[in-house]
């Protein structure tokens, strides 16, 4: 193929050979955005300017609702863990990260419990199949935080009291107790 | 302790000898340095970041502190001294070692000298310093401007054609091609530009009628009205010096002989405090060029209401005043070639040449003419 070469018009006119009012008109431009910006910036309104940089560790943008974070484990009315050791998660769990050993829960309705409760935040994948698999609302990831960095990789282990600490109570209620759904949207 | 010092002076060091005027140029060089153009260019070393990054809607600089003192990230400058001053200083095994050493210094020496000429503040009036003066009142007057030379802006042009040595020198010495093409390119555009710059000036001396720059700050009046730019010749003078001070300092538009992105330029081979200098040496320049424009153009130390200001203040106060307005107008100019340097891309080398030989030199000697007519008209 040959080469071709392109002729690009050069602009006409004294207006544009003189550059000097596209000088200003651009250095207008510059000084608009100059002036806004630092000026929101030296008050603290840094929203009402064009400046989107986020300064990280102090400035942190919200993460979505759904957004997958750090595990924890949510309570019952009574405190206790939800986790019924049903073996649904570290079944599902494609990274294999969750370690669970059950034992015989002392009394109630509710049979199993989890002695043992690990997760391994350095093997997680953050899929959150285990949230979808957990048929108690025991599991959850919406936290909002990420796998904080450790010295040792045994750190990274999260045990049941950790998972815990970030737990709170779930308003589903477990165990049969109330009306069966069915009733509720007849009702 | 203070009696002694002054009766030393007075009969060592009296007004109006040669050792008075040494020693005074001496501390007044020396005020001017260390205590504003030295700062203000470290400054400006974090203002070219932080403004640049204003005008394109970034952040900037903004971390460095020490503890809880931030000031916006103004302590990036001295972070940046410190790494420099404790970075490898690395010498090409190639390069001519003597030349190597000496080119920094001839950068940034020139720049330093040329500030000697600079008036920076009304002058201060000796022995009589905290009276409150009526014009004219002052026989011993302490003029703040290191040399008083007749020769005046010639000298500072003289100097800055000197750097060229420095450049050039340092992309020789290096031994590398991108330094040697950085250095051949910043020597053409120097020599192509100070022609012109000269010839802008050329103007106003034929204004002024003197190249001295403390008496153009005297000829000029304290409102902005009186200012040298006042003027159809005074304008284009004003706009070609500007240009041309700004290829001189090798700035984009006219950064070629440092184009970041093609051969990074003579000083590619510099690390350390070396290239430190050169980059220090760049700050300067602006700062020079900058106390220069407003020396001719724009009134020096001189503001509105200066002469009231005068005959109602003491001395020494009237004459701080005046110097901190002077360091504004300078550091306002010096932002404003940081805005021009921010916003137009650079040139080419070839357009470069044509716009300095064929466009800005045929003006600014036409402008000359223009300027001794309009001398006539307005007689």
């Amino acid at each position: 193929m040959a080469t071709t070469v392109k002729t690009v018009a050069r602009p006409a006119g004294l207006r544009r050979k003189l550059y000097l009012i596209a000088i200003i008109e651009g250095m207008w431009v510059t000084f608009r955005h100059l002036m806004k910006n630092w000026i929101g910036n030296l008050f603290g309104q840094r929203q009402k300017t064009d400046i989107a940089t986020l300064s990280y560790p102090e400035e942190k943008k919200a993460y979505p609702e759904r957004s997958r974070g750090l595990h924890r484990l949510m309570k019952r009315e009574d405190g206790e863990v939800r986790c019924v050791a049903c073996m649904m998660c570290p079944t599902v769990c494609p990274a294999h990260c969750i370690t669970i050993v059950p034992e015989e829960a002392p009394s109630g309705s509710i049979e199993k419990r989890p002695r043992i409760f690990e997760i391994d935040e350095l093997r997680c994948v953050v899929c959150g199949l285990c949230v979808e698999a957990c048929p108690c609302d025991a599991i959850r990831m919406d936290t909002g935080i990420h796998a904080p960095p450790t010295l040792r990789r045994a750190d990274a282990i999260l045990d049941k009291e950790a998972l815990l600490a970030r737990g709170e109570k779930s308003i589903a209620t477990q165990g049969g107790v109330g009306p069966f759904w069915r009733e509720k949207v007849k009702a | 302790m203070l009696d002694s010092i002054f009766t030393f002076f007075a009969r060592h060091l009296p007004y109006g000898s040669a050792g008075f005027a040494a020693f005074s140029a001496l501390v007044k060089s020396a005020a001017l340095i260390l205590g504003f153009i030295m700062l203000l260019a470290g400054v400006l070393t974090w203002m070219e970041r932080r403004q640049s990054a204003m005008m394109q809607d970034r952040l900037g600089p903004n971390r460095a502190n020490i503890g809880r003192f931030k000031a916006w990230g103004l302590l990036h400058f001295v972070a940046d001294a410190v790494k420099m001053i404790f970075k490898e200083d690395f010498v090409p095994p190639q390069a001519n070692k003597l030349l190597f050493a000496l080119a920094p210094m001839l950068a940034l020496a020139p720049v330093l000298i040329a500030t000697a000429i600079i008036p920076f503040g009304a002058p201060l009036c000796y022995g009589r310093m905290t009276e409150v003066l009526a014009p004219g009142a002052c026989a011993m007057p302490i003029e703040l401007q290191a040399a008083r030379l007749d020769a005046g802006l010639l000298f500072y042009f003289a100097l800055a054609s000197l750097a060229i040595y420095g450049t050039a020198l340092a992309g020789w010495a290096s031994r590398n091609k991108w330094a040697l093409m950085g250095g051949m390119r910043a020597s053409s555009q120097m020599m192509s530009y100070e022609v012109t710059m000269g010839m802008a000036v050329m103007a106003m001396f034929v204004i002024y009628g003197t190249l001295e720059p403390g008496a153009m700050v005297n000829a000029q009046g304290d409102w902005p009205g009186q200012w040298g730019i006042v003027g159809v010749p005074q304008v284009i003078a004003f706009v070609l010096f500007l240009t041309a001070a700004i290829a001189e300092n090798k700035r984009t538009p006219f950064d070629i002989p440092e184009g970041e992105s093609e051969i990074v330029g003579y000083f590619v081979e510099y690390s350390g405090m070396r290239f430190g200098m050169f980059y220090l040496g760049e700050f300067i320049e602006i700062i020079t060029s900058s106390a220069i424009m407003i020396t001719v153009f724009f009134g020096g130390w001189r503001f509105p209401g200066a002469g009231h200001l005068a005959a109602s203040l003491p001395n020494w106060l009237f004459v701080g005043a005046s110097v901190v307005v002077w360091s504004l107008k300078v550091f306002l100019f010096c932002a404003f070639q940081l805005l021009i340097r921010w916003t137009l891309p650079r040139m080419r080398p070839d357009q470069l040449l044509r716009l300095g030989w064929q466009r800005l030199l045929p003006i600014s000697i036409a402008n000359v003419v223009l300027a001794a007519g309009w001398i006539l008209l307005r007689r």
